[in-house]
């Protein structure tokens, strides 16, 4: 109370001195407009009018990244813990079951909902409502489970009147596992961890606790290191080619740098499959490489070396595809760097080397962190190139939220991969403003 | 103002014409899986469809599997009429409702008069899906490669002592865990029961371990002929039909093993939501009718799923070769042969794609 009053006295008071200045203002100097309304007020008008004009440009770029960036985002971290399919399928049976306390079996009422919700699903035949797409579900949590759910939906039209659990259990014995009920409980809840557990190669055990999965499914976390590990190697290999070709597209003169510069820029040009695939012409074991090695004896034709379908070919391709993004900012710096410093330093006695280290150097640095950013995150989350030339030991983590979506169709399990991976590179941004500062970075 | 009325003129104009255009002859997106099988269902199926019915086709390749399916069914924007799946594939579509029901009573009857129900081979008409042919997952070889004496048998392609090179295997769990079995010395029939079990999936990772190192890994059904020609592979597993083509029609000395070969069946699915509904199942109709299917295995060595059309399966298009021995049910390929339990995948593939996956990567 005393706060609101104690903030809303002087606004007040401001406001209302300045009203009366500026009427008497008016008043004074009789700056009226021709249909009387005051100069001032009449400015602050066509200016917020010309405001919210300018505003208005800005709209379909918004409204662009609402609906291309912020809405999909949106849905991938939901869908990352949302869990229909227990209570889209069975909705009675959903909120009875989480009534059971895990303990024997549940009791015959839950059972009655469980055969009528079943009966009607398969009844409606909605979609994302099936008895299929429970069983998919439960499938991912007790792998085996699908053809029981469909099976069984099959066979319950005759099942008309209880004792329901015997009828149940009469239809196939598998129901009579308990494990298959605690599960379904847990299925049927709303929200879930299960697939960021999966996305960190955990699960829940029968009890409901939290293990590691098997080693022999274990795929996920060491996927991710490798996806870092590898990024982390292209960017460097990217700064270390890029560094003296800036340098020189620098200090050339203009017409030989601009000749280099396109150089640079018409791979950029090409289409990101041509130079894939071009990679790919090289490397192979029948490739133009390997038969250059050939012919002039370097090795045997029985010997050809494996540089592609592997990590060896993912970071050749990547950091060639990558290239430009480090160059671009880097020569834009280096350009703006005069050479009289060089200069000035050689001529108070530093050597070549320490004018180079102690002054060079540190005024490129905006321009690497820029470069280094761009190329670690364009990386990371790169899906063309290792998918085309990764081989098995080749994928990036983003080859496997592809396999998600488009082959196992675990949508939840691609969406949870996706969300950690988002995460990750937020937190690395976070990390990089800590110990480089955003606000140093140069992209030119 | 005028610029809105001559815009407004031209809209309703055109909308005018497109209208009448449909309603004249409409146009069905129809997807398969690409190369020389999409080329055998353009020849028997879509061409005739098209002369005789005047209907537009819009044939569109991809890989399989059913995300393009849930993708667009989900959102309600279905844009392929009809969809060339496999069997489990089928199933599972059908049971988490994106595909149209068809009723298989709608279904001509054979050429010689036998009901659909009873024309088709069993097991070939689904609730929502209608077979079209019966194909198989083999392994062939380059037969320049091994001048002497070839591989026979299963055991052979995973024994790379004695047969040096490398091997082409779908990158996958399915098939390859069969055929990991059957080379470890289980019979075609135990294939299944055996690979139910814990101890059964472990025998045939090890089997696969052993070939591990020497293996490329392909996805599109066309890659395996391709892999043989270049010489990147000295055998590979692919789909029976895909190597007939490359030897009867671009000549090359490729040879199928049939021994233990998996076969499979492919079928038509309409997406649930298509706007052309009645059109795709038009062509389905007219596409799994006897003189239709007969007439793509004389494109390819698949099998038609009719029993009417065995009888008028002759030659190939334009050689002398009998399509008969080419065939996956074939009395003597079936010799050492496993059915793809569409059951079993749709309970497991789940858990041991995902093994695989570790597998592969580790």
């Amino acid at each position: 109370m005393r706060i609101s009053i104690h903030f809303r006295e002087p606004n007040h008071m401001t406001s209302t001195t300045l009203d009366q200045k500026d009427i008497s203002d008016a008043s004074a100097d009789a700056l009226i407009m021709v249909d009387g309304v005051p100069l001032k007020q009449k400015l602050a008008e066509t200016t917020k009018k010309q405001r919210s004009r300018a505003l208005l440009l800005t709209v379909p770029l918004v409204l662009f990244l609402v609906i291309s960036f912020v809405i999909p985002i949106g849905q991938m971290l939901f869908r990352s813990v949302h869990n229909p399919a227990g209570s889209n399928v069975l909705p009675n049976f959903a909120i009875a079951i989480q009534d059971w306390d895990g303990k024997g079996y549940p009791s015959e009422a839950m059972f009655e909902l469980f055969v009528k919700d079943m009966q009607n699903a398969r009844k409606k035949r909605e979609i994302g409502k099936t008895v299929g797409n429970l069983a998919t579900r439960m499938n991912y949590t007790i792998p085996g489970t699908r053809s029981l759910f469909t099976s069984t939906s099959r066979k319950l039209s005759k099942v008309t009147e209880g004792p329901y659990k015997e009828a149940l259990f009469k239809i196939d014995k598998k129901w009579e596992n308990k494990v298959i009920w605690r599960n379904l409980k847990r299925v049927s809840r709303d929200y879930t961890i299960a697939f960021y557990l999966a996305a960190l190669d955990h699960k829940f055990d029968d009890d409901g606790d939290i293990i590691a999965a098997d080693k022999l499914y274990q795929i996920y976390v060491s996927n991710f290191f490798k996806t870092l590990k590898l990024s982390a190697i292209i960017t460097f290999l990217c700064l270390l080619i890029a560094f003296p070709v800036s340098y020189l597209l620098s200090i050339l003169p203009l017409r030989t740098s601009n000749l280099l510069m396109i150089l640079v820029l018409l791979p950029f040009w090409t289409s990101l499959l041509v130079r894939t695939t071009a990679w790919i012409a090289i490397l192979q074991t029948q490739g133009i490489l390997n038969n250059i090695l050939v012919s002039i004896g370097l090795v045997s034709d029985d010997g050809r070396i494996q540089m592609i379908y592997n990590q060896t070919g993912t970071i050749i391709a990547m950091v060639h595809i990558l290239l430009p993004f480090m160059i671009l900012p880097l020569f834009s710096v280096m350009k703006t760097i005069p050479p009289s410093y060089m200069r000035a330093a050689r001529s108070m006695g530093a050597t070549p080397f320490t004018a180079y280290r102690r002054v060079y150097f540190p005024l490129t640095l905006p321009g690497i962190a820029a470069g280094t950013l761009l190329v670690f995150i364009l990386a990371i989350g790169y899906y063309i190139t290792p998918a085309l030339v990764g081989g098995e030991d080749g994928l990036l983590i983003s080859n496997l939220i592809a396999y998600h979506i488009k082959s196992s169709l675990n949508w939840s399990l691609g969406a949870a991969l996706g969300t950690i991976l988002l995460v990750t590179v937020l937190v690395l941004y976070w990390v990089y403003n800590k110990l480089v500062g955003i606000d140093k970075l140069s992209f030119g | 103002m005028k610029l809105t009325k001559l815009l407004a003129s031209t809209l309703v104009g055109v909308s005018l014409l497109a209208g009448a255009t449909v309603a004249n002859a409409g146009e069905i997106t129809v997807v398969s899986w690409g190369g020389a099988y999409t080329k055998s269902q353009v020849e028997a199926y879509h061409k005739p469809w098209m002369a005789a019915t005047g209907n537009v086709i819009k044939s569109e390749d991809y890989n399989g599997g059913v995300a393009e399916i849930k993708a667009q069914v989900e959102a309600g924007n279905v844009s392929w009429d009809i969809v060339d799946v496999e069997l489990s594939d089928a199933i599972r579509a059908c049971d988490e409702g994106l595909l149209e029901t068809i009723d298989a009573s709608t279904l001509p009857a054979g050429a010689d008069g036998t009901s659909a129900q009873d024309d088709f081979i069993e097991g070939t008409l689904h609730d929502c899906a209608v077979a079209s042919i019966v194909w198989s997952t083999i392994f062939a070889y380059d037969k320049e490669k091994f001048p002497d004496a070839g591989p026979t048998t299963m055991a052979d392609f995973f024994n790379v002592a004695k047969f040096p090179g490398k091997r082409g295997l779908r990158k996958g769990a399915k098939v390859n865990l069969e055929f990991a079995l059957i080379a470890d010395g289980v019979l075609a029939k135990d294939v299944y029961e055996v690979l139910a079990t814990p101890e059964g999936v472990d025998r045939a990772f090890k089997k696969l371990d052993t070939i591990k190192g020497d293996v490329v890994w392909w996805e599109a059904g066309a890659q395996p002929p391709q892999l043989l020609a270049d010489g990147e592979v000295s055998m590979t597993t692919a789909y029976n039909g895909r190597i007939f083509n490359a030897v009867a029609g671009e000549g090359k000395a490729f040879e199928i093993v049939w021994d233990g070969q998996v076969w499979d069946l492919d079928l038509w699915v309409i997406p649930k939501g298509t706007k052309n509904k009645e059109l795709a199942m038009e062509f389905l109709k007219f596409s799994t009718a006897t003189e239709q299917l007969a007439a793509q295995a004389s494109y390819i060595s698949y099998g038609p799923a009719r029993k009417s059309s065995s009888s008028l399966v002759g030659k190939y298009h334009n050689k002398d070769i009998d399509m008969g021995p080419e065939m996956p049910t074939n009395p003597d390929n079936l010799k050492n042969a496993v059915q793809n339990n569409f059951n079993f995948w749709a309970d497991n593939a789940d858990q041991l794609n995902e093994r695989f996956n570790a597998w592969l990567a580790g």
